[in-house]
């Protein structure tokens, strides 16, 4: 039953084989037979779940049930929930009690989708690995000594230890797809703008974008078809026609041109990890794909300019974090200043004040044409790499994260090595383009392995059945850790 | 030493919009603290900004009735610093691209002696649009500061001009011109009490004839003309004072205070903060397209320096006095009215900015509450002009008017302060009063013209005031050859 996809389940609900309060205690028992020993939730609240679900059942009962509805999900807590402990995973917010849904949760809302609760994640969104969460680490599900990646962690490990049977995430740089690889399910970042940002936390606002996490790519067509839409309530949102994201599942690969970067298979890539997607290229060519070789020129300096562009925008984006209106305030100041002081030194982690710190020195006076303008050059560079790109493939294909998932501690001391991990998953954000990571093996640990592929603007429903197609010609999206109490 | 001083000035003008300029919430003045305040303007964690085009449209107005350039792509910046009354931490502005650039406002400056007013011209280097911040309320409480963010979030358009006024005199006529458009544009109410125009003077003094400006001090938050006056005439002194002492200006930022008439020091060059601008991630460019600004422009009212040469072409009266008539679009469409209503112009105008101007002021009342409105002006000056009302009987109808009693005929006929138009009658009076002052008119006879007027008075007395003045001047000259 828990391995079951989204639609199996709507298709049991509809069918009343099962209640969506039924479906929802069965996930609920098992977050709380779990969560110990992995913390993917921050918090859960049964009766709100319940409730939920009940809700969703009466609309089962009179007929009005959407696709999905009594189907339950998780959301990461960077998400205002009305009601809901909202903590972006900081002590700055450990008290804050949203009193307004996120766009996402709205549209959650109303597709008739119980929550399970919030999903930890890395303070701030500022991660990879899971460990700079205010309330700690979350632990992955294949082996619990190891991160599940970040920032969405939490999101990612309870998807795989099939806690929940799908979450939301957000991608900054690499943060739907660089946890959903190391924790071996199925994420999508879509095009930026496709999907509200009004009420997620901001980190960097021109890179944020909300996406699916979930096993397999049909789910994540199915919530991606839940997610976008135009919402006034954010000036960057797009006003397009509706998609139904599942329109393309079921087409052939033939003539499929598949791009291979050939940066993303250059040194400091894991053999394991580069033989896995080698192996997947093969399987895309027997479904009648083609390889064609392409080059991502400016895409080495993807982790500079992102290192600077996102921080700038977090250094402002975190200001409003300032002690006077909600969230942690310092018990004890001598005067304003001073309360600022105190209140952002004990409530930000270590990794966001770093980054709040080369945020406010690539901006301030003298430095900011050298640094911010620079890198906003390159941004477009970037950008403009994949647009020669795309007129000889259709989609880039290349590994998710030069690695598979590491040790608990084991980068937590080095910031750049930490940062590498999203060498190949940050250009997506800096061109806006839609990207997502599927499980495509294992390492020798057992630890899972992802292929990224990238796609071009709006491409989300071709790109979603070239993971699709894959993963009806493979199980490893289907696997489960064993096991796990 | 001669001096010459150097002022330019920033003027936060609130844009009249109903609501917020990145939020629903309204604009209201007034209301209890926090309850204009939504998750956007209180910052909430996740809230996202939405431009009001209203705001936009007003800087639109604005720059058309100034003749500057729109910039068909501008930007808003984010200006970061740290304040309570500042809930995002940073302030949506406009630093690189701004809307408005160039455009020049033109107006008069009084003579200070008994010379003709000058006319100036200035020309404006900008102007942008930005969120207002909060208020901290320092006073109510004991101890703690209490902050009410009903402001922030509040559209201003920060309205700047070059350094090209050379005296307070001309500094406020400017204020006060700029002051007359925004309102006469209607993008702002122009109630400086409520703080919906503000004014920040930039000044310095430099020798005369020497090129480069000295080091400027700028004076914040100026909110009436007068305080804008006394400010700077008080910064000129002590700037002047300073340096012929053989000391030296540093730049910074200074706050007059009214109870004692002086400027004192808020922040040094030293402290000033760096913003850290850049472009809010959050907004997309503002992109105007034609359509927009044509549309705008055809809603446009006629301008205050349109109206005044108009005033001067229709209605014969001074450029001095259809500057006047022009100070404010309610004032301009009342003269108009009331002129075109007797075909009088410069006898309204007379009226307009003497007896009615006066009683208002009086009275604390502005031009729209008139309790006389200018349909009854025009019937008054009507009336003056067919000789039915000297001059004095038309200000006791003037006074009925005010007071409500009536139509100017109805007020004429009821008080009896028709003119004598009978000349029997007149004379019959004049006979009277002739008789009975033989001194007078010995006197008058021996060459003393004083006694003259003293006969006017005892016949104007006699007639209680309803003789027409020139008729009697008339007949009794002829009776005392």
């Amino acid at each position: 039953m828990s391995d079951a996809s989204l639609s199996a389940l709507a298709a049991q609900l509809v069918a009343k084989q099962v209640s969506s309060r039924e479906l929802a205690q069965q996930y609920l028992d098992r977050i709380t037979a779990l969560n110990p020993s992995l913390n993917a939730f921050i918090t859960v609240d049964a009766d709100k779940t319940l409730t939920e679900a009940a809700a969703a059942d009466a609309l089962i009962a009179a007929g009005k049930a959407g696709p999905l509805t009594g189907v339950p999900i998780a959301h990461k807590d960077i998400f205002c929930t009305d009601g809901w402990l909202t903590t972006c995973g900081s002590k700055m917010l450990h008290n804050f009690i949203a009193p307004y849904d996120a766009h996402v949760i709205q549209r959650f809302k109303a597709a008739g989708m119980p929550s399970l609760g919030k999903t930890n994640m890395d303070e701030f969104a500022m991660g990879s690995s899971n460990e700079t969460s205010y309330f700690g680490a979350v632990k992955n599900p294949w082996n619990t000594a190891y991160v599940p990646g970040g920032s969405s962690g939490g999101a990612a490990a309870c998807v795989a230890a099939r806690m929940a049977p799908a979450a939301t995430g957000t991608d900054t740089g690499g943060s739907i797809r660089q946890p959903a690889a190391l924790c071996g399910i199925t994420g999508l970042k879509p095009t930026y703008g496709l999907v509200s940002r009004f009420g997620m936390i901001a980190f960097a606002s021109s890179l944020d974008q909300a996406g699916p996490m979930a096993p397999s790519a049909e789910d994540c067509a199915l919530l991606l078809n839940v997610m976008t839409g135009f919402d006034p309530n954010d000036s960057t949102s797009l006003e397009r026609e509706k998609e139904d994201y599942t329109r393309d599942l079921g087409k052939p690969l033939t003539g499929l041109r598949v791009g291979l970067p050939r940066e993303f298979f250059a040194e400091g890539l894991n053999n394991e990890v580069a033989a896995s997607v080698e192996a997947a290229v093969a399987e895309l060519k027997k479904l009648g794909a083609t390889t064609v070789e392409i080059s991502l020129a400016n895409s080495k300096l993807a982790i500079p300019v992102y290192y600077v562009l996102a921080p700038a925008e977090a250094s402002s984006n975190l200001s409003r974090f300032d002690g006077v209106r909600y969230g942690y305030r310092a018990p004890d100041y001598a005067n304003l200043d001073d309360m600022y002081c105190k209140t952002r030194a004990q409530g930000f982690g270590a990794e966001v004040k770093r980054r709040i710190m080369i945020g406010a020195y690539v901006l301030s006076h003298g430095y900011y044409d050298a640094y911010y303008l620079q890198a906003q050059k390159i941004r477009r560079l970037i950008a403009n790499d994949f647009t020669e790109a795309f007129k000889t493939c259709d989609v880039i294909l290349g590994p998710t994260a030069p690695g598979t998932a590491f040790k608990l501690g084991e980068k937590s001391e080095d910031p750049v090595e930490m940062y590498l991990n999203d060498l190949y998953t940050i250009p997506a954000n800096l061109a806006g383009l839609p990207g997502m990571s599927l499980p495509c093996g294992f390492d020798r640990q057992g630890l899972p392995i992802g292929l990224q592929l990238v796609g071009n603007y709006f491409s989300e429903a071709k790109m979603l059945n070239v993971a699709h197609q894959y993963q009806r010609a493979t199980d490893w999206h289907a696997r489960a850790p064993e096991g796990l109490k | 030493m001669k001096w010459e001083t150097v002022i330019g000035l920033e003027v936060h003008t609130q844009l009249a919009t109903q609501s917020k300029i990145f939020s629903g919430s309204s604009t209201a003045f007034g209301a209890s603290p926090n309850t204009q305040a939504s998750a956007v303007d209180i910052a909430l964690p996740g809230v996202l900004p939405v431009l009001n085009k209203g705001a936009v449209e007003c800087a639109i107005k604005f720059a058309l009735a100034i003749g500057a350039t729109l910039n068909r792509i501008n930007v808003f910046d984010r200006k970061n610093y740290f304040y309570p009354d500042l809930p995002k931490g940073y302030q949506i502005s406009q630093l690189a691209k701004p809307i408005v650039e160039g455009g020049v406002l033109t107006f008069l400056v009084p003579s200070t002696g008994s010379g003709q007013p000058e006319e100036r011209v200035i020309n404006l280097t900008r102007a942008h649009m930005e969120e207002d911040a909060g208020k901290s309320l320092h006073e109510d409480f004991q101890g703690v500061t209490g902050i009410d963010l009903n402001r922030a979030g509040t559209p201003l358009l920060e309205i700047v001009s070059e350094p090209e006024m050379r005296s307070s005199a001309e500094a406020v006529a400017y204020a006060r011109a700029l002051h007359t458009l925004v309102t006469w544009i209607g993008i702002c109410d122009g109630n400086m009490q409520e703080g919906s125009f503000r004014v920040d003077a930039n000044v310095s003094v430099r020798p005369v004839g020497q090129a480069e400006f000295g080091t400027r001090r700028e004076i914040k938050n100026l909110n009436s003309f007068r305080f804008l006056q006394q400010a700077i005439d008080y910064e000129v002194r002590w700037q002047i004072e300073t340096l012929e002492d053989g000391g030296r200006i540093e730049q910074a930022t200074v706050l007059f205070d009214p109870d004692t008439g002086e400027t004192r020091m808020m922040r040094s060059k030293e402290d000033a903060h760096d913003y850290r601008y850049f472009p809010d991630p959050d907004l997309l460019p503002v992109k105007l397209d034609e359509d927009w600004i044509e549309s705008v422009r055809a809603a446009l009212p006629e301008l205050p320096a349109a109206m005044q040469l108009r005033f001067q072409n229709d209605f014969g009266v001074s450029a001095y006095d259809a500057g006047l008539l022009t100070g404010s679009r309610a004032l301009a469409e009342y003269f108009e009215a009331a002129a075109r209503a007797c075909g009088q112009g410069k006898l309204v105008a007379n009226w307009v900015m003497g007896e009615l101007s006066a009683t208002l002021n009086k009275a604390e009342l502005d031009i729209m509450q008139s309790p006389v409105s200018s349909r009854q002006l025009g019937a008054l000056v009507a009336r003056i002009q067919d000789g039915t009302l000297s001059g004095k009987l038309a200000k006791q109808v003037f006074e009925g008017l005010w007071e409500g009693a009536g139509e100017v005929d109805a007020i004429i006929e009821a008080r009896g302060l028709k003119q004598m138009s009978d000349s029997g009658e007149l004379e019959k009076i004049i006979d009277d009063v002739l008789a009975a002052n033989q001194k007078s008119v010995e006197e008058f006879r021996s060459g003393k013209e004083k006694a003259f007027n003293a006969l006017i008075g005892q016949v104007m007395k006699a007639s209680k005031g309803k003789a027409n003045p020139a008729q009697v001047n008339d007949l009794l000259k002829a009776k005392l050859q």
